[in-house]
């Protein structure tokens, strides 16, 4: 805990505001192709040779997401989200096609927010009308960084020019858009850190994600840093790193609502509050994860993760799905605490209490307010402080 | 089997040797010389029939072989070889082994010369009156120095080794001549009393899972006979005799037992504890009138705490316990709990040695996972009252204003190396309290002896010296007597609360040294918690020396969405069976794992 943070009165306290905080439902889609994999992505992203039979892949979204709709019947949908891999690789058409489906299978809200997933090169900046005009209403960039050499160590098709002009291009066209950051990087001093941050808020709408480096297993990455040729900043520098950010973003005026993600007060991405809310969503193509409840069961699904595989899958049966398990109370109870804790709202004490049937143990709780890592919001609300934030897993660890 | 053998033709030996010097294989080729085994029945080292005692090239219990040898005399001998225990963990046992032979063979590796064990061992057969006749052994290696070992022999142990026997037990050159010189140069038994009241030596006993317990006998006067009732006097046990028989090595049954022999006997003796190495046996109905000199119960010196590291394994371990006692009465044990171990056993050993291989034949025979805590030994403390007690465990000092002084056991240690060693060697004593009593060169080899406070030496002691002397030095030692020393009970505090299994008594000279190395080492086994957490250690108020660790800066995943829920919980799962695992001190939680790092001793 760093004496400084406390003193700063401005990040002291996290942004709090009595949202409804009604999970929503969301559906994820997931295009799982890229041009070139990252060296630090551990996500499920493959590169192909032959161009993809995207009408074919449509088919199948299509037909996926019937079938989740009947595991979902009544759900009204607050959001979508297009995530990948590389989802600015699909032809407008294809998204098109996707929310039509969508659309026709639940209800979807009018103000519901339609993000996709894009990367600023140029060629996918050419899309972006496309995108719009099918019914995106939100872009998330994946910019990584605001200058070329550390765009290419992270492996990165774009340079900081194209992200420039992607960020300029995606403003004019969405209402909405956010972008990433990737920091904690190689050689990054706080100091470096905190210029590239800055310019990023300028640049930024009303979203950010930052990212701290993460060595992933089964990435180049991992192998690099196994062998001791790629250091990362330690766990003081790390430390440090992320309490710039948080001060640095509040006094901008995008303060952290979740470790990771900055905005202006209302600008929250709705998708991924559902996920931290613990609320339902059908998670569709490749890979993908959903939680949905019926026949009084929440389930978690999970999806078959190679493209090809999970496509004949659909074409026969439907769905991908490899996973179909009914959660326990207590494994619900746990994702609702350690997704919940993740926000600056805090964690609904008595939904959790309700679905565990048991109350978080006082002793836990009073050491860690003790030790000044989380606070009540008023009776029926739990939340990290700033300092529990950095600690989080834990927090949750102490309090599961 | 030729009963009434006349004493002239009787010769009781052992052999005592270092370890590695060959006294097994010696033992082997005379064995397979007078065709006491089939070539065969003949498994290397034949005496040694522990498994961990041929392993490590160590004998642990005494076992006696009866050899039949047709000299150049055309006579017949019967020669009663009694292996002995050859580590100081177990000298009462070798002095019990020398009293009953009438000489013995020292045998000296003709490369490597006289060790620390040798000296210790022929020091004992010196006190023991036996003749000796040195042995080289190995003089067919090409690094034999046979003239020098010679001269260090006089030199050092100040006996005639002009002709001393040459042989390498290995390919069998010379055995012939030791048989000779057995025969010839070493003395038949003194002339017992053959109608005299029965007088016998309980040399050895063990237990056997088909006989039950057998006893090795030396008869002194008398005869011993199947269906005698006899009287252990020592103990005042009585038992009607099962069986009389002689090892050739293999058990073999003969009608009675004469003056001058070696043999063993059963009589439904339910525990080895019921007998007493050196104990004198006679006759129920005619009794001797005089014990045989010497006899006393073997006292554990070391002790540490033996628990499960599964704590269901605990009722196993006891079992264990108690079967391994049957056939070992000198190490000890009564149960003790702690509140970073759970349930186990404080015990008692002879010495390291004899810890190690309890230690060693629980997990291995019994197939128990065992913490060992750090090794401690008795102190004498004595009360402001005048009372005295014994305290075997530091976590029961008793309150220091009732406590008048504490006396610690010393030893007196012999320590050979090559000189190159000598200086790192005499530091290494002069830190551990060490008070040099001699230093003598033969050579490019050094002789030093010290006394030492037995306390330091169970503490990584010959660890030390095995890495300072790159494992060319020999150490051995002997119990002196108890000094009273300036002794404090160091606390060790976790975050201010004491934890009691790490508390140690040590003097207060070292105290400082050990409190720093216990902090750094917890400092590193207890991993950063949400707070800061202090490590002292103290001396009564006192902080000596102090760690602290961190508080836990940074843990947090940076990407958690729908697809990461899962993987999430199933860490979560694991980090809550991982705290599940850990033992809580205050606000404190330290993993199991850190307790046996800390208290096990270290190496």
């Amino acid at each position: 805990m760093s004496t400084s943070l406390l003193e700063a009165p401005r990040t002291n306290v996290l942004p709090f505001k009595p949202v409804p905080t009604d999970p929503g439902f969301g559906v994820y889609v997931h295009w799982p192709f890229c041009a070139a994999k990252c060296p630090y992505c551990d996500f499920n992203s493959h590169v192909r040779m032959k161009p993809v039979d995207q009408a074919r892949y449509a088919a199948a979204f299509e037909r996926e997401l019937a079938e989740m709709g009947r595991r979902s019947k009544g759900e009204r949908v607050t959001s979508i989200f297009l995530g990948g891999g590389t989802p600015s690789l699909m032809e407008p058409a294809t998204v098109g096609i996707i929310l039509n489906a969508i659309s026709n299978i639940w209800t979807v809200a009018p103000d519901a927010e339609i993000t996709l997933e894009a990367n600023p090169s140029s060629v996918e900046a050419n899309r972006f009308r496309g995108y719009r005009s099918a019914g995106v209403n939100r872009v998330s960039l994946g910019v990584q960084a605001l200058n070329d050499r550390d765009l290419r160590r992270l492996g990165r098709l774009h340079d900081v020019e194209e992200a420039l002009r992607a960020i300029g291009l995606a403003r004019e066209i969405f209402p909405r858009l956010s972008f990433d950051l990737i920091y904690a990087r190689p050689d990054q001093t706080v100091a470096g850190w905190e210029a590239e941050l800055a310019r990023a808020i300028d640049l930024a709408a009303d979203h950010l994600s930052l990212y701290q480096l993460t060595i992933e297993e089964g990435t180049a990455f991992h192998a690099l840093h196994k062998a001791g040729k790629l250091i990362v900043p330690d766990g003081d520098l790390s430390a440090d790193l992320y309490e710039a950010t948080q001060a640095l973003t509040a006094a901008k005026g995008l303060p952290a609502y979740e470790i990771s993600n900055h905005a202006v007060p209302g600008a929250e991405s709705r998708h991924n509050l559902t996920y931290w809310r613990y609320g339902h969503y059908a998670g569709v193509g490749p890979g993908a994860h959903g939680r949905l409840s019926w026949d009084g069961y929440r389930y978690a699904t999970a999806n078959e993760a190679l493209p090809e595989t999970w496509l004949q899958m659909v074409e026969d049966w439907d769905h991908g799905m490899v996973v179909e398990e009914a959660l326990s109370i207590a494994e619900q109870a746990d994702e609702l605490l350690l997704m919940g804790l993740r926000l600056a709202e805090g964690v609904d004490l008595k939904r959790w209490r309700e679905l565990s049937g048991r109350v978080i143990d006082p002793r836990s709780e009073r050491d860690l307010v003790e030790n000044g890592m989380v606070e009540r919001l008023g009776p029926e609300r739990l939340r990290c402080t700033p300092a529990g934030m950095m600690v989080l897993d834990a927090v949750v660890a102490d309090l599961a | 089997m030729p009963a009434n053998t006349p004493l002239s033709r009787i010769r009781n030996f052992s052999i005592v040797a270092h370890i590695d010097h060959g006294k097994s294989t010696l033992a082997d080729r005379l064995i397979q010389n007078t065709g006491g085994l089939e070539i065969r029945d003949m498994k290397e080292q034949v005496l040694d029939n522990m498994d961990i005692e041929r392993e490590r090239g160590i004998t642990i219990k005494a076992q006696t072989v009866r050899l039949h040898y047709t000299a150049s005399d055309g006579e017949t001998y019967v020669l009663n070889l009694i292996d002995t225990p050859g580590h100081v963990d177990f000298a009462y046992e070798v002095s019990r082994s020398l009293a009953a032979c009438d000489g013995a063979l020292l045998v000296v590796d003709a490369a490597q010369g006289v060790e620390a064990q040798t000296l210790a061992n022929v020091y004992l057969a010196l006190d023991n009156d036996l003749e000796i006749v040195p042995v080289l052994n190995k003089i067919d290696l090409p690094a034999a120095e046979p003239d020098k070992v010679k001269e260090q022999i006089e030199d050092v142990i100040g006996l005639d080794a002009s002709d001393a026997v040459m042989i390498s037990a290995k390919s069998g050159l010379g055995i012939e001549d030791v048989l000779e010189a057995i025969v010839k140069r070493l003395p038949p038994p003194s002339e017992g009393d053959r109608s005299a009241p029965l007088k016998a030596m309980l040399v050895d006993s063990w237990y056997d899972v088909y006989l039950g317990v057998v006893v090795l006998v030396r008869i002194i006067d008398g005869e011993l006979k199947k269906g005698q009732q006899i009287r252990m006097m020592g103990t005042d046990a009585k038992y009607p005799v099962d069986r009389v028989g002689v090892f050739t090595p293999k058990m073999v049954l003969v009608d009675a037992l004469g003056p001058g022999e070696l043999g063993f006997i059963t009589a439904s003796i339910k525990e080895v504890a019921d007998t007493r190495v050196g104990d004198t046996i006679t006759d129920e109905k005619r009794p001797t009138d005089k014990m045989l000199p010497g006899f006393k119960p073997a006292q554990p010196v070391v002790f540490c705490g033996l628990f499960p590291v599964d704590a269901a394994d605990f009722d196993d371990l006891r079992a264990a316990m108690g079967k391994l006692r049957l056939n070992d009465a000198s190490f000890s044990y009564e149960m003790e709990s702690s509140a970073a171990l759970g349930f186990g056993f404080r015990c008692g050993f002879l010495g390291l040695l004899h810890l190690e291989i309890v230690q060693e034949r629980l997990s291995r025979e019994f197939d128990l996972d065992l913490i060992a805590t750090a090794p401690s030994v008795v102190y004498d403390v004595t009360m402001t009252n005048g009372n005295t007690t014994q305290l075997h465990n530091p976590a029961d000092m008793p309150d220091v204003v009732k406590i008048d002084h504490i006396a610690e056991p010393w030893i007196t240690a012999n320590i050979l190396t090559p000189d190159d060693y000598l200086g790192p060697i005499l530091q290494l004593c002069q830190e551990r309290r060490g008070i040099q009593t001699g230093l003598s060169y033969v050579g490019k080899r050094a002789m030093v002896s010290y006394e030492l406070p037995l306390n330091e030496v169970v503490f990584d002691f010959y660890d030390r010296l095995k890495s300072i002397s790159k494992g060319y030095a020999s150490f051995d030692y002997q119990m002196a007597d108890y000094r009273e020393g300036d002794l404090v009970k160091m606390s060790i505090l976790v975050n201010a609360e004491p934890v009691d299994a790490l508390s140690m008594l040590v003097h207060r000279t070292q105290a400082e040294k050990r409190g720093r190395a216990m902090c750094e080492k917890l400092k590193e086994l207890i991993p950063n918690h949400l707070f800061k957490i202090p490590i002292q250690a103290a001396i009564g108020g006192k902080v000596i020396a102090r760690e602290t660790i961190s508080a836990l800066r940074k843990d947090v995943t940076a990407k958690c969405y729908g697809g990461d829920a899962t993987r999430k919980r199933k860490l979560l799962e694991k980090q809550k069976e991982g705290k599940k695992r850990m033992r809580q001190f205050g606000k404190v939680e330290i993993p199991q794992e850190a307790f046996i790092a800390a208290l096990k001793m270290d190496g």
